[in-house]
């Protein structure tokens, strides 16, 4: 059969298709990485090139200038180390609350597992909204502290469930004798069940990463201290709200070039993400799969 | 993401229990209670975070004073809902979310479809998946990023695009703070950071073509685009309606992360939308009481697109919610 088609003569057909789809994908991708590019370039590129008008997108001239200003911008490292500490946090808990809600969850002979279910799925249609929610994470006093933007989202009720298939997919008879032989559901759920759902749980832990990683807004309307600011708050701060850091109004610069200084910051809150990026990047679509087959 | 709601569909509907009279269940319970254990914070989690809120909502029809709280503060009944409707500032809000909803729907939901059946002709297996890399990368950014890159792309001075404006002898565009521009701009940005990654979900439902399908054609002459349009199409058919039914159902939500790091003052009479405008309310103003109705309105809105979209999944499809 594979010979046969081998063997085939391309047609006008084919060669049409084939010139539209490949056309389409290189225009496609150099239109998702040219905007990256131009960052790229003007953050590296000295004063008089990126005041002057003209689109580059290989540098003309190389000018370190704004990533020195930026890494000398103390709270951009406050913020680094702030959503350090929030993504590790953030793993910890929501890994910790998801596979505490899937396991039980994945057993058909749960108790009134229907309405638990439903307890939990309930809140992916209802909520109360922004203010409630504020002021119900004001009220049990986590304002201001990191634990805000860890706690309130423990649960992604999605993600939860997405899990929760992985572990019903898995076979019975290995839990069951070990159930025989004494061993109880924690025993089960950390030896048996946790060492065999790794792929599940890495693609997960992805996912809770790149959002602690990007998430902001919980952090700009939980965090009042400058000195608890995450990565993202001090990139807007430096990108939309015009101020420039103070680090290099103090250095007297006037010549400071905001645009290469943003361009230089963005640069800084991306480099990690594209550095783990193109290895990491089939385990981010494995979760999705497994969710959208199941339909 | 769409396929949230599919997820939720499908547990709705699952598994019902048989009847357990209570002297038998407490026994069950007592049997599964290291179930229980386990859910215990869960359960607990999902109180505080979740359900404590919704009960939060009273306070749309006080007038809310933190000081006070919930029991103290003063009942208005619908006043916040009066105000909401005759008021200057939330019917043009409501406007701005569904026009850039219904552009968004109109124009982003066919994108991945497109871009999916496209990659489905990709022979070339680095290609493609260097083609998919490429495009899911936008989704992995922030809206803080993104947003600082869309506004550096469409600079004056040296974005590409007004590059070649002024390549052809016009003045260059300020497109970020140009009315005319500000939703378009909304709608392609949303459009470059998803589309790749919203074609995941189409391409899982063509890996269970079965691939005899194909070889069939093949024996019956078919060309490249009769395959796609009888064999491929037809596969993701099912998909893509379940898909689109949610989209609708999820029109009058809009996407907060985009629009607000991309608003500005120039552009808030055709930008600003329901969550823009209750953050605004809310959390700057500090009117707690109409920032809440808002959301309400939004809630009920919401909840009726739910009901509607359930109704036409279940005329149309397997998946309804109850």
């Amino acid at each position: 059969m594979t010979d046969q088609r081998k063997k085939k003569k391309r047609t006008f057909e084919d060669i049409f298709v084939d010139t539209i789809v490949y056309t389409t994908l290189i225009l496609l991708s150099v239109l998702t990485i040219i905007p990256f590019m131009q960052v790229v370039t003007v953050s590296m590129s000295p004063t008089e090139v990126v005041s002057s008008y003209g689109f580059h997108l290989i540098p003309l001239k190389f000018d370190w200038d704004g990533y020195r200003k930026i890494l000398a911008y103390q709270q951009i490292w406050i913020g680094y180390q702030n959503t350090i500490i929030r993504v590790i946090l953030g793993i910890l808990v929501s890994m910790t609350f998801m596979i505490l809600a899937a396991y039980p969850l994945s057993k058909k002979n749960l108790v009134h597992r229907k309405f638990w279910t439903i307890f939990m799925v309930f809140t992916m249609f209802f909520s109360g909204g922004l203010i409630p929610t504020y002021l119900i994470v004001k009220g049990v006093g986590l304002y201001n502290s990191v634990w805000a933007l860890v706690l309130p989202v423990a649960i992604n009720t999605f993600t939860m469930l997405i899990i929760r298939n992985y572990f019903m997919s898995l076979p019975e008879e290995i839990q069951e004798s070990a159930r025989i032989d004494g061993a109880n559901e924690f025993i089960i759920l950390t030896r048996i069940i946790l060492p065999i759902s790794i792929p599940i749980l890495a693609t997960v832990g992805l996912w809770t990463m790149v959002y602690h990683w990007n998430e902001w807004f919980n952090a700009m309307i939980y965090l009042k201290d400058s000195k608890k600011a995450v990565l993202q708050l001090v990139l807007r701060k430096i990108m939309f709200e015009g101020s420039e850091p103070q680090a290099v109004e103090a250095a007297n610069t006037i010549y400071a070039n905001t645009d290469t200084m943003k361009m230089a910051a963005l640069m800084v809150s991306l480099i990690p993400l594209l550095v783990v990026y193109p290895f990491l990047q089939k385990y981010f679509v494995k979760g999705v799969m497994i969710g959208s087959l199941k339909g | 993401m769409e396929s949230n709601a599919l997820i939720a569909a499908r547990e709705m509907k699952e598994h019902v229990q048989p009847q357990v009279n209570k002297e038998r269940a407490i026994k069950l319970y007592w049997k599964q209670k290291y179930f229980f254990f386990m859910l215990i914070p869960v359960i607990a989690y999902y109180l505080i975070f979740h359900y404590a809120p919704l009960y939060g909502i009273v306070i749309a029809f006080q007038n809310y004073y933190p000081l006070k709280g919930v029991s103290g503060s003063e009942w208005v009944g619908l006043e916040h809902f009066k105000e909401l409707f005759t008021g200057l500032y939330f019917l043009p809000v409501l406007k701005n979310t569904l026009i850039i909803s219904t552009y968004k729907l109109i124009f982003g939901f066919p994108a991945p479809i497109i871009l999916c059946l496209i990659l489905n002709e990709v022979r070339l297996v680095f290609f493609k998946k260097a083609v998919q890399t490429i495009t899911y990368l936008p989704h992995f950014i922030s809206w803080v990023i993104l947003g600082g890159i869309v506004i550096e792309f469409l600079s004056p001075t040296r974005g590409l695009i007004n590059a070649i404006i002024m390549e052809f002898g016009h003045k260059p565009i300020l497109f970020v703070t140009d009315e005319a521009y500000f939703r378009s701009i909304l709608v392609l940005s949303s459009i470059w950071k998803e589309v790749g990654w919203s074609t995941i979900i189409y391409l899982a439902a063509i890996t269970s073509v079965d691939p005899e399908l194909y070889d069939a054609a093949d024996m019956d002459g078919a060309g490249r685009l009769r395959k796609i349009w009888s064999i491929t199409m037809p596969s993701i058919m099912p998909v893509v309606t379940i898909m689109f039914i949610f989209a609708v159902g999820g029109i009058i939500n809009d996407d907060f992360d985009q629009i607000y790091n991309l608003l500005n003052a120039s552009v808030l009479s055709v930008g600003d939308v329901i969550s823009t405008y209750t953050y605004q309310i809310g959390l700057v103003k500090g009117d707690y009481s109409f920032a809440t109705t808002v959301g309400l309105f939004k809630n009920i809105i919401a909840f009726i697109l739910i009901l509607l979209t359930n109704y036409v999944a279940k005329k149309t499809n397997d998946y309804s919610l109850w």
